[in-house]
C-alpha cells in the first residue's frame, strides 16, 4: 500500500500504533467544524481518537449499538440477495449487470481502486457494488467505500447510499437524511474527481425502509448545496502537512506515552470546541473541559447574544460596568442594560 | 437567544447553578399527570422495547418486550400501554361546564378538565407520536389482527403528539423543556438535553451535572455500551432477569421527573396560564367528541388546506404565547426592552379629562407624557399596550429626544368606562411608572381558507382518499 504522505514527522506523530483510516462519515465531520485544527491533525495522522481520550482520561461515549448495526447490514444483505434482486426493482434498473469489486478479499486497496477505475471509465451499464475511490483531504488521500455506484441510461453515473432509518409517509428523521446527503455528496465529489463533472450525476438515490416495516424505498436526493459547502469546507482546511511540519519535536500523540505528556502535545495543537463537537467528536469531552469559561462552550448563539465577547468572565465584569476596549464598547453597553433590566425585574 | 437569557448563562457558570429566567411558572402543571418514559430499541423503526408509567411516583408500571422484534410481543406492549393511558385519557369526561359562544347568542359544553401526560424529552414525544403513527390503521380484524385498544391507543398519541407542537399547550408536556423555560443553566442547550444533567444543575450544581451526565439515559434511545454488554446478552438467554434491569434502568428518570414537577408547583402560575388551559380543555373536548362520533384515524398526511390551517393556528398560538409570557412575566418583558420593542418610564404630565369633539360625537381622550431613559424604536401612529391596563391603547403623538432619553406624548384611549369621565385609576396619573410595549394581545381573525373540495389546482387538487393497503 503506498502512501502519499511519506513524512517522518507523521509516524512520530502517530507513534506505534496502526493508523486509522478516514472514510465519508469522519470527513463529513472534518468538514463541519473546518476551523479546529487539532481534528484535523489527529484524523489526518491517523490517531485512534477514542484511546487517545481514553488515556488522557476523558473517554467519551462513541459506541455503535450492535442491535443498529444488525438491522444495517440485514436490511443491506436483503436488498443485495438474489443478484441484487429486491436492489433492481427499486432503483428501477431494468436488466444491467452487477460488479461486485470486493469480492476478492486478498486484493490490496491500490489494485481494487484500478479495478475501479477500469470499470468506470469502461462506461458499460453495470450496478458496481464495493468500488474503491479516493480523495484528497488536508493534503493526504483517504480511500472512500460507497454503498454502490448505479449506471443511468444516458451513461451518468448516481451514487447510492444504503441506510436503515425509516421513511415514514415520505418524511424521515431531518438530522439522519442530513448526515446522508453529506456523506453520498463525499462520494460524489471523490467520482467527479475521478471522472469529471458531466459523467456523474449530482442527484444520489437514498434506500431506505418504508415506514414500519423492512420493504425498500428509493429516494432521489439533490446534493448541489453539499457538494459546494464541501468543495469550500475542503479547502479551507488549513493544509495540514505545513501545520504538521511546524509542530516542534517534542509533540507526540503515541498512545504509549504518559497522558500528562500527551495533553501538553494537544496543547500545541489549537482546538476549536463548540457544542455540536459532543456528537460528532471522541476528544470532544477533553476539548470541553479546556474550554470551560469560554462563551463558545456555551454555544454560538449565546456567544453571540453576549455581542461576541470571548469568556464569561469578561462577559459578567462588562456587565457589571467594567470599562470596555474600544471594539467591546457596543457589546458592553448591550450587557450593562441587559443586567439592569434582569436586576430590576428579579429585585 | 436573547441576551438576557445568555447572561443568566454566564451567571450560571459563574455561579455553579443554574439561574432563573422567569419570575412565574408559565405552563399548566396539573395534580394529577400521568408521566410516561418510553425506551425505544436501537437500530428498529420506533420498535418499542420499554416502557414506565403512572400517576403517582410510588407506583411505576413497568412494560417491556422481551423479543422485540417479535410483531406479536409489540402490540401486546401497546395493547397494556393502552390499558393504563387510555383510561387515564378517559377519566376527565364527568363534568362539564358551558362555555358561550356567537357573543352569547348560543353555549357550547367542554370539560371541567383535562389530562396532562408528561415525557422526560422531545425524543419522547417523536416516539409518541411515531407510535400513534404505526398503531393507529392496525385493523382489528383480518389478516393481522392487533387487540381493539391498540388503534384507540394510536388516535390518542397522535392527538397528543399533535397538541405538543402548539406553542402553550399543556396537555403533552416534556420535562427537559419545561425546565429549560424556567431555567438557565451554565452549559450549552445541547447538554441540557440530558435530563439528569439538567436537573442537577438546577437542584444541586456543576459538578453533579457532570457527574450525572455519566448516569442512566432517560430514553427512548437507549447507550450503545448497555445495548452491547447487558441488553444483547438479556434478550439474546431470553433472561427473566431482563425485567429487573429495565427498571432499574428507567427508575432514576422516573424519580427525576416527578422532582422536576414539585420544582415547578414551587413556582407561582402566571396570570394567563389559565387562559391557555382553557384552550386545551376545548381541544381535548373536541376531540373526546371526534372518537365518540367517527372516531375515524387522523389522516397520514394533511391535505393542503388542512395544513394552511393548521400552520396558521399554530402561528397564531405561538405570537399569543410570546405576548402572554411577556405581559405574565416582567423578566420576559425585559427581553423586549432590551429591542426596543417595549419601554418603561415615569409619567411627567396627564391630562386626564381631554375630549375628543372632531368626530360625530365627542369622545374622551385622554393624553399623557411619559419620561423614559431607555431606547424608544416607535413611530408616532403606533399603537402601544401597558400591562397594567390591557384594554386601553395608547396611540403615540410624538417622540422627543431629550438629554437622556426620550419623551413620549401618547394618546389613550379604551378601557376607562362609557362615560366622558374617566373611572378612576384608568388613566395613568403624574408620577406612576408606566410600562408600555407594542406587543399586543388582541385577536387576530384567521384568514379564508377554501373548502378542502376545492383545493386549487396550484395545491395539487382536492384530496383523494388514501388507496386502502
Amino acid at each position: 500500500m503506498s502512501r502519499i504522505e511519506q513524512l517522518g514527522p507523521v509516524e512520530r506523530l502517530r507513534g506505534s500504533g496502526a493508523a486509522k483510516r478516514h472514510n465519508a462519515r469522519t470527513i463529513a465531520a472534518l468538514t463541519g467544524n473546518p476551523g479546529c485544527d487539532r481534528r484535523a491533525v489527529l484524523d489526518a495522522v491517523g490517531v485512534d481518537k477514542v484511546r487517545l481520550a481514553e488515556q488522557i482520561g476523558f473517554a467519551g461515549n462513541f459506541g455503535q449499538s450492535r442491535f443498529a448495526l444488525a438491522r444495517g447490514n440485514a436490511f443491506e444483505a436483503m436488498l443485495k440477495a438474489d443478484d441484487c434482486a429486491l436492489l433492481r426493482a427499486v432503483l428501477d434498473v431494468g436488466r444491467v449487470d452487477y460488479q461486485d469489486l470486493g469480492a476478492d478479499a486478498d486484493d490490496t486497496l491500490t489494485a481494487r481502486h484500478g479495478r475501479t477505475r477500469e470499470l468506470l471509465a469502461s462506461e458499460r451499464p453495470a450496478l458496481i457494488d464495493h468500488p474503491l475511490l479516493t480523495l484528497e483531504v488536508a493534503g493526504q488521500t483517504v480511500f472512500l467505500e460507497p454503498d454502490l455506484i448505479a449506471f443511468q441510461s444516458e451513461g451518468r453515473l448516481r451514487v447510492v447510499e444504503i441506510k436503515s432509518f425509516a421513511i415514514v409517509d415520505d418524511q424521515a428523521d431531518a438530522a439522519k437524511v442530513a448526515g446522508a446527503s453529506v456523506q453520498a455528496a463525499v462520494y460524489v465529489l471523490a467520482l467527479r474527481r475521478l471522472l469529471g463533472d458531466d459523467r456523474v450525476s449530482h442527484e444520489v438515490v437514498l434506500v431506505c425502509p418504508e415506514n414500519f416495516s423492512l420493504r425498500p424505498v428509493a429516494v432521489v436526493l439533490d446534493v448541489r448545496k453539499q457538494l459546494a459547502t464541501l468543495r469550500r469546507q475542503l479547502s479551507r482546511l488549513a493544509s495540514v502537512p505545513e501545520l504538521i511540519a511546524a509542530l516542534p519535536e517534542s509533540v507526540s500523540f503515541d498512545l504509549a506515552l504518559p497522558a500528562a505528556v500527551l495533553i501538553e502535545s494537544l496543547a500545541a495543537v489549537d482546538a476549536r470546541y463548540v457544542p455540536e463537537c459532543l456528537s460528532s467528536c471522541e476528544m470532544s469531552v477533553y476539548c470541553r473541559h479546556e474550554a470551560a469559561g469560554t462563551t463558545a462552550a456555551l454555544g454560538r448563539s449565546v456567544r453571540e447574544a453576549l455581542g461576541g465577547i470571548e469568556t464569561v468572565g469578561r462577559a459578567l465584569d462588562l456587565a457589571a460596568g467594567a470599562p470596555p476596549t474600544p471594539e467591546q464598547a457596543e457589546a458592553a453597553a448591550l450587557l450593562r442594560a441587559a443586567a439592569r433590566l434582569r436586576h430590576e425585574a428579579l429585585s | 437567544m436573547s441576551t438576557l437569557v445568555a447572561l443568566a448563562r454566564a451567571q450560571a457558570v459563574a455561579a455553579g447553578r443554574a439561574q432563573r429566567i422567569t419570575t412565574v411558572c408559565h405552563v399548566h402543571v396539573h395534580d394529577r399527570p400521568f408521566v410516561l418514559i418510553p425506551l425505544a430499541m436501537a437500530g428498529e423503526a420506533n420498535a418499542p422495547l420499554a416502557a414506565m408509567a403512572g400517576t403517582a411516583v410510588g407506583a411505576p408500571r413497568l412494560l417491556f418486550v422481551a423479543q422485540p422484534r417479535n410483531r406479536d410481543e409489540r402490540f401486546a406492549f401497546a395493547a397494556d400501554l393502552a390499558g393504563l393511558l387510555v383510561p387515564y385519557l378517559e377519566s376527565f369526561t364527568a363534568e362539564t361546564e358551558a362555555v358561550a359562544v356567537d357573543r352569547g347568542r348560543d353555549v357550547r359544553h367542554r370539560f371541567t378538565d383535562a389530562p396532562q401526560v408528561w415525557v422526560p424529552n422531545t425524543g419522547g414525544v417523536d416516539f409518541l407520536r411515531l407510535f400513534g403513527r404505526s398503531t393507529r390503521f392496525r385493523q382489528i380484524d383480518g389478516d393481522y389482527p392487533v387487540p381493539p385498544s391498540v388503534p384507540l391507543l394510536g388516535m390518542w398519541l397522535t392527538f397528543l403528539a399533535g397538541t405538543a407542537e402548539v406553542p402553550g399547550a399543556s396537555l403533552l408536556l416534556n420535562t427537559v423543556q419545561a425546565l429549560g423555560l424556567h431555567w438557565a443553566t451554565g452549559q450549552s442547550g445541547a447538554e441540557d438535553a440530558h435530563l439528569g444533567s439538567l436537573l442537577a444543575w438546577i437542584e444541586s450544581g456543576s459538578a453533579a451535572a457532570r457527574e450525572a451526565e455519566l448516569g442512566p439515559v432517560a430514553g427512548p434511545a437507549t447507550d450503545p455500551e448497555f445495548d452491547n454488554h447487558v441488553l444483547a446478552p438479556l434478550i439474546a438467554e431470553g433472561d427473566p432477569a431482563l425485567r429487573t434491569v429495565l427498571h432499574d434502568l428507567l427508575l432514576p428518570t422516573w424519580q427525576r421527573m416527578w422532582r422536576a414537577l414539585d420544582l415547578l408547583r414551587t413556582l407561582e402560575p402566571g396570570a394567563r396560564v389559565g387562559t391557555r388551559w382553557d384552550g386545551d380543555r376545548d381541544a381535548y373536548s373536541a376531540f373526546v367528541e371526534h372518537l365518540a362520533e367517527a372516531g375515524t384515524p387522523q389522516p397520514r398526511r394533511d391535505g393542503a388546506v388542512a395544513a394552511a390551517a393548521r400552520l396558521q393556528r399554530l402561528e397564531n398560538a405561538a405570537a399569543r404565547y410570546a405576548v402572554q409570557r411577556a405581559f405574565d412575566d416582567p423578566l420576559v418583558m425585559a427581553e423586549y426592552r432590551l429591542t426596543g420593542a417595549a419601554f418603561g418610564g415615569v409619567v411627567t404630565l396627564a391630562k386626564a379629562d381631554r375630549i375628543d369633539d372632531t368626530g360625530k360625537r365627542p369622545v374622551l381622550r385622554p393624553r399623557i407624557m411619559v419620561t423614559t431613559p431607555e431606547p424608544v424604536r416607535v413611530e408616532p401612529g403606533a399603537s402601544l399596550t401597558s400591562p397594567a391596563r390591557p384594554a386601553q391603547k395608547a396611540k403615540v403623538i410624538s417622540v422627543n429626544p431629550t438629554a437622556d432619553g426620550s419623551d413620549v406624548l401618547l394618546e389613550l384611549s379604551g378601557g376607562m368606562g362609557r362615560k366622558l369621565i374617566a373611572e378612576p385609576g384608568s388613566v395613568p396619573a403624574v408620577g406612576e411608572h408606566l410600562l408600555l410595549t407594542t406587543l399586543s394581545e388582541a385577536y387576530r381573525p384567521g384568514a379564508a381558507f377554501p373548502d378542502p373540495a376545492e383545493t386549487p389546482w396550484t395545491h395539487g387538487g382536492p384530496p383523494e382518499p388514501h388507496p386502502t393497503d
